[in-house]
């Protein structure tokens, strides 16, 4: 990375962390449970999820567009929805249900 | 060359294969697939042996996996598998089918129906099942407003059937953009006195084409078992001489249009369990003018369980072999079309669906 390229990286604003569940990780041969992503909305975490996993997008979102029903998205502890605004450095859990089993 | 024979086990937790040779004594079980998400149809295109399994999973919502090496590993599609924004989402993939031309249907909960041309990996709604006018009245059975069975014409892609509950069959010639419903004189008893035979919302189960005979089709309803010859425009009851008018699956002798296996059931309001607690599979070989039951070989005395309406299928050689799951795990297969019968697979999970796929290799 030349001198400007640095200069960018640093200006860039850290990356939310994103935990995914296993059994969402196994659908997606190389998916990781821990990814760091640029994000300023739920919304944008799923697109860029389905950016790096194509399908992934379906898997924790309905046509309504809505999370799906039985997984909960937490934001630095709170429940979310994809409207949601993630700010930089977030935590964020993508959780299934225990009544979906 | 030798014949190979795989039945293919959909179940609340994954898809299973069994794997036997043309003489069908012996059975190797592999699984469980799809991540064990419930499964409600697995199929397998007979021209590429490619294997297709549709269900739902209650965190993921709907897919269609799919499976080019008999099982051994499977991906998962469900790009395009959605109505539109606002809509009721898709809950669950209920029956596949794939057509002589390569075509893959998929029958969906709510009821609706999709296809694919490239193989499961991508999906459109075929649209014109919504607009039939009778749409806004259909109502759910029991197991939901569901699309379970599909039927497509093998010399014509343009025909199709399908069997929703409980709105009734329904029927398109041009590829799905139109439909017609196709239920006269099929049975509506849970209707008012003098509202029985309704244009549509009969509670059919299952619904099977037969081989050979252009326009041949039987339905087992919630209501009586039926056959058509005229492609579902009338249907002609054929239940006498069975133990009741009630049960799930149905499946055709491979050869014979005259030949079908259905499994009543004591009743709809009495359990819906093997009658008398007595396993058997009820066969005619006269399109339902007379019924012989089959009991060698199922258990007799305390078979208190169901089979469900996809869990019934035979395979294509000769003489015919014959499945059937039931809702307690347990997977019968006849190597003799019906009439002696071995449990292949004591304890699997609940079996939703069974299918057969035979290879020359």
């Amino acid at each position: 990375m030349d001198e400007a390229g640095e200069k960018m990286e640093a200006a860039r604003p850290a990356p939310v962390l994103v935990r995914l569940p296993a059994h969402l990780v196994v659908l997606f041969p190389g998916a990781d449970r821990l990814v760091p992503l640029h994000a300023a909305s739920v919304a944008e975490m799923v697109e860029g999820l389905d950016a790096l996993w194509p399908g992934m997008r379906e898997r924790i979102c309905d046509e309504t567009p809505a999370i799906r029903r039985h997984i909960n998205v937490f934001v630095d502890g709170r429940r979310a929805r994809l409207a949601t605004p993630l700010t930089p450095g977030a935590d964020v859990f993508v959780i299934t249900a225990i009544s979906g089993g | 060359m030798a014949r190979q024979v795989f039945v293919l086990v959909g179940t609340r937790k994954g898809a299973f294969v069994l794997e036997s040779d043309a003489a069908r004594r012996s059975w190797q079980l592999r699984g469980p697939f799809c991540e064990t998400w419930p499964t409600n149809h697995v199929i397998a295109d007979p021209l590429s042996g490619t294997l297709y399994a549709g269900g739902g999973n209650e965190w993921f919502g709907p897919a269609v996996w799919k499976s080019t090496d008999l099982g051994a590993s499977w991906t998962h599609s469900s790009q395009g598998l959605a109505y539109e924004a606002g809509q009721a989402p898709v809950k669950a993939v209920w029956s596949l089918a794939a057509g002589a031309d390569g075509t893959l249907y998929a029958g969906v909960e709510p009821a609706g129906l999709f296809r694919s041309t490239d193989g499961g990996e991508s999906w459109s709604h075929v649209d014109g099942l919504q607009k039939h006018p009778s749409r806004p009245e259909w109502n759910p059975g029991g197991a939901g407003l569901i699309l379970h069975s599909l039927v497509l014409d093998p010399s014509d892609p343009n025909k199709i059937w399908v069997g929703i509950s409980a709105a009734g069959v329904f029927a398109s010639e041009d590829g799905g953009a139109t439909w017609e419903a196709r239920n006269r004189g099929t049975r509506a008893d849970f209707m008012p006195e003098g509202q029985n035979y309704p244009e549509f919302g009969q509670c059919v189960h299952c619904l099977v084409m037969a081989p050979g005979r252009r326009g041949r089709l039987y339905q087992q309803n919630h209501c009586g078992m039926y056959r058509s010859d005229d492609g579902g425009r009338s249907w002609e009851s054929i239940e006498e001489g069975l133990p009741s008018s009630f049960g799930f699956p149905a499946a055709v002798h491979p050869h014979d249009p005259d030949g079908l296996y259905l499994i009543p059931l004591n009743g709809d309001i009495k359990g819906r369990f093997m009658p008398e607690g007595n396993a058997a599979v009820w066969r005619t070989r006269d399109a339902g003018a007379s019924w012989q039951a089959n009991r060698t070989g199922l258990p007799q005395g305390g078979a208190y369980f169901n089979v469900l309406r996809q869990a019934m299928a035979t395979d294509t050689l000769e003489p015919a072999g014959v499945y059937f799951g039931s809702n307690a795990g347990g997977l019968y297969a006849s190597a003799d079309e019906g009439a002696s019968w071995d449990c292949v697979a004591p304890h699997l999970p609940t079996i939703t669906s069974v299918e057969t796929l035979v290879l020359e290799r």
